[in-house]
């Protein structure tokens, strides 16, 4: 164990902050796996960023997909110990001016005796360099050395790090470099010719700058953390968890984390419901089977057998708003349905704006859910008059339509945030449909406290549901769809 | 006690000796679970090796690896321990006609010789090292999850004809390992550490291919990774794992090829890929000709 010092004292700290920082960002981190972490940290050499970064993962982050969160955290905490750059534990300390005095030591290092910055083609060139043998520590420093250059970061100045990363890759040009390393490895005939070969050695070097990059944020977030202490910094990056990203407002970046959160949700929840529906009514006693069972007994029923059961399974109708706001909640939506589709014994989908597209067949055509969701948004045909949300003429005309299929095993789901424009409600048709149904559900994916304000006429629409969600993230989605599976 | 590692360098080296090659990360934990006798869950995509970890590390501790096969309808009886109740009904019926009492037969049909130890108990009362494998812990109920939890935490069982029964030496090294098929209970998560192996960089994808298949040279190892990133990276059903990667080498090295031009790739790709449309997605995307397209 080490010593109970003063550094170690610091450390102590250091980590108390850490594991409430990644309480705050949602991560459950219990009494008992912090503990594990501090006994943990014990028996590791603490110099070593990579093995501290792993053992604190493996006993306070026990999600796949809280990962992220906890990496980001770990960058922001840690980044004053990064390797490499002379930081140490007594770094955490460090003031603003020391952080900038160190960073300047490292670029007049790489510029040469007389401490005069580099041009950006002198840069450049050394970067190709560093990216062709691949040194790690050579890229290090010229990160370092073009952030110090490019980036014109200020103390005191509250931008996020995207800021200053996009000021630094401007002036790099990472896609000019790609290309010249290409030409320059193709020169020396390292390239073979073919697509393939292309391809492969396009895809190494893609990963080489990868790397570059990755350092450049790395000395971008050391550097703001100096400046602006380690608390403030988590906060500014502080990101909600996938499951509570919201729908309606998630940038582009979000979204990617959305779309790779929803199939492994899906199918972890597939498992569960297929699970206890099967166990959950054990079937009638099988007569039969007791008997034969009871004669290795000797003739006592010490084993009584059941049948399997039968299970029933629920069948889905959802009826989607794709118009702009809703659209991304709509395609979210649609897709854990069908990625559950072998939960439900029938799932069947529209789409609507002002007027009605069925859009099954595109999910029955494509094995690909992302794929098939893609084209809804492309394909089908929706636009009836302008183009603006018309609930009322939607229903009604689904209600022309497809009354009459409407079954007492189906469960309708109506999803969108009932903006209306204006038009008449034709709430009957809602009316009708849970009549003639099993259940009726409408899921909002605006917060509840805008609900009915402006044109919403959500309540309109459900005091004929049989119950009306406020379904935001993935997480309230995810309950949801347990809820009307479990039946 | 004695300790099975001494650093986590140790287990680095060790295990590359069982030709299991660790990253940092797996290392550390390894270390950490011997060091912290606690268990380890094990998450990862198919075929990453984590099954192979378990093997690696009871070869290199001299243990035995002890194996509990999880499966849907898994139960006490199969994980722990069941008492033979065909062999008490036989002892019951040699009895009648004899004239012991009753507490003696009862005594006596409850004992060892009656017992049926089932993986979970037989590493608890094994003599010799063991290293104890529970894989694809997912796949069990969340309700027998929790048979599981005593051993986990205390490494003891309680039979309530026997008393609790614990383990007489060092605690062994448990491994659980899941598939993440569905989430496990955070009780259960406490009580372990937590190991989340993907795939592995190129360059450790290439040592991996010339330590389990030696014949392969340099040159071919570092085609074979390249192509098999290229692969990972288009979005597939189900992305090639280490073991296929293996595989795809043995397979090449067969059929006596030292380069991987596209034609080899097409014909090939089956090894690497198991759904049709992953097939014709990569054929279409490495621009990889037809099989017998090109003849």
């Amino acid at each position: 164990m080490s010593p109970g010092s003063g550094a170690s004292l610091t450390l102590l700290d250091v980590l108390q902050g850490f594991v409430h920082e990644l309480r705050t960002a949602g991560l459950p981190v219990s009494m008992t796996e912090n503990l594990d972490a501090m006994r943990a940290i014990g028996y590791i050499p603490i110099d070593d960023r990579e093995m501290f970064k792993a053992v604190l993962s493996a006993t306070l982050v026990k999600h796949e997909r809280h990962q992220k969160a906890f990496d980001t955290v770990f960058e922001v905490y840690f980044s004053l110990f990064s390797s490499g750059v002379g930081g140490d534990a007594e770094g955490e300390g460090e003031t603003s001016a020391d952080g900038e005095e160190g960073a300047l030591q490292d670029g007049q290092a790489q510029g040469g005796a007389g401490g005069t910055p580099m041009s950006r083609e002198e840069l450049a060139a050394m970067l190709l360099k560093a990216l062709q043998t691949m040194d790690r520590d050579a890229l290090r420093r010229l990160a370092a050395a073009a952030v110090q250059q490019f980036a014109g970061m200020e103390p005191g100045r509250p931008v996020g790090g995207t800021y200053y990363l996009y000021r630094t890759l401007r002036q790099l040009d990472l896609d000019d470099l790609q290309q010249r390393l290409m030409d320059m490895a193709r020169e020396r005939g390292e390239v073979e010719e073919g697509e393939l070969a292309d391809r492969l050695a396009h895809e190494e070097f893609q990963a080489r700058l990868k790397e570059l990059r990755e350092l450049i944020e790395e000395e971008i977030r050391r550097r703001l953390v100096a400046d602006r202490g380690v608390e403030a910094m988590a906060r500014t990056l502080r990101k909600p968890l996938p499951e509570d990203i919201e729908f309606m407002h998630a940038s582009r970046e979000e979204m990617l984390a959305l779309q790779q959160a929803v199939y492994p949700l899906t199918r972890a929840m597939a498992a569960r419901l297929a699970q206890r529906r099967r166990r959950r009514h054990r079937g009638h006693l099988d007569f039969r089977k007791t008997i034969r069972e009871s004669l290795s007994y000797g003739g006592v029923p010490a084993d009584p057998k059941f049948k399997n059961p039968h299970p029933s399974k629920p069948e889905i109708m959802v009826v989607a708003d794709i118009s702009g706001s809703v659209a991304s909640f709509a395609r979210f939506t649609l897709q854990f349905v069908y990625a559950m589709a072998s939960q439900f014994s029938k799932v069947r989908s529209w789409v609507f704006i002002d007027g009605i597209d069925e859009v099954t067949r595109f999910f029955q055509e494509s094995d690909d859910v992302t794929d098939a969701v893609q084209r809804v948004n492309t394909e089908a045909d929706v636009v009836w008059v302008d183009g603006h949300s018309d609930y009322g003429h939607a229903l009604e005309v689904f209600h022309q339509r497809h009354f009459h299929e409407i079954t007492p095993k189906t469960s309708m789901i109506l999803l969108g945030d009932a903006r209306n424009n204006y038009h008449a409600s034709e709430a009957w048709v809602v009316d009708e449909m849970r009549k003639r149904g099993r259940h009726v559900y409408w899921l909002d994916p605006e917060p509840r406290g805008y609900w009915d304000t402006g044109d919403s006429i959500v309540s309109e629409y459900g005091k004929y549901c049989d119950g009306v969600f406020e379904c935001r993230n993935l997480r309230q989605l995810q309950q949801f769809v347990s809820t009307i599976a479990e039946g | 006690m004695a300790e099975r590692f001494e650093s986590v360098d140790d287990v680095t080296k060790r295990l590359r000796g069982a030709d299991y090659l660790a990253d940092a990360g797996i290392s550390g934990v390894v270390f950490l679970a011997d060091r912290l006798e606690k268990p380890v869950l094990v998450e990862g995509p198919a075929g990453v090796g984590k099954t192979e970890l378990a093997k690696g590390i009871a070869e290199v501790t001299d243990a035995r690896l002890i194996r509990l096969q999880c499966y849907e309808g898994l139960d006490e009886a199969k994980a722990l321990y069941e008492w033979n109740y065909k062999k008490q009904l036989l002892r019951i019926q040699v009895d009648k006609g004899h004239e012991s009492e009753w507490e003696d037969v009862e005594s006596d049909i409850f004992s060892e010789p009656f017992l049926l130890t089932r993986p979970l108990l037989e590493a608890i009362r094994a003599e010799e090292p063991v290293v104890l494998l529970i894989d694809e812990v997912d796949r069990v109920e969340i309700e027998t999850e929790a048979l599981l939890l005593e051993v986990l935490s205390d490494f003891q069982v309680s039979i309530p004809e026997l008393g609790t029964i614990e383990g007489n030496q060092q605690r062994p090294i448990v491994l659980l390992t899941s598939n993440n098929t569905r989430e496990l209970s955070e009780a259960l998560k406490r009580r372990c550490l937590y190991l989340h192996i993907d795939y592995p960089d190129i360059e450790r994808e290439k040592e991996i291919v010339r330590v389990r298949v030696p014949d392969v040279d340099e040159h071919l190892a570092d085609q074979i990774a390249r192509v098999v990133r290229s692969i990972r990276a288009l979005e597939l059903k189900k992305a090639p794992s280490i073991s296929e990667t293996i595989d795809w080498a043995r397979t090449l090295l067969y059929l006596g090829k030292s380069d991987i031009d596209p034609t080899v790739i097409g014909e090939t790709l089956h090894v690497l890929l198991k759904y049709q449309s992953d097939i014709t997605k990569a054929r279409k995307e490495l621009q990889v000709p037809e099989l017998g397209g090109a003849v």
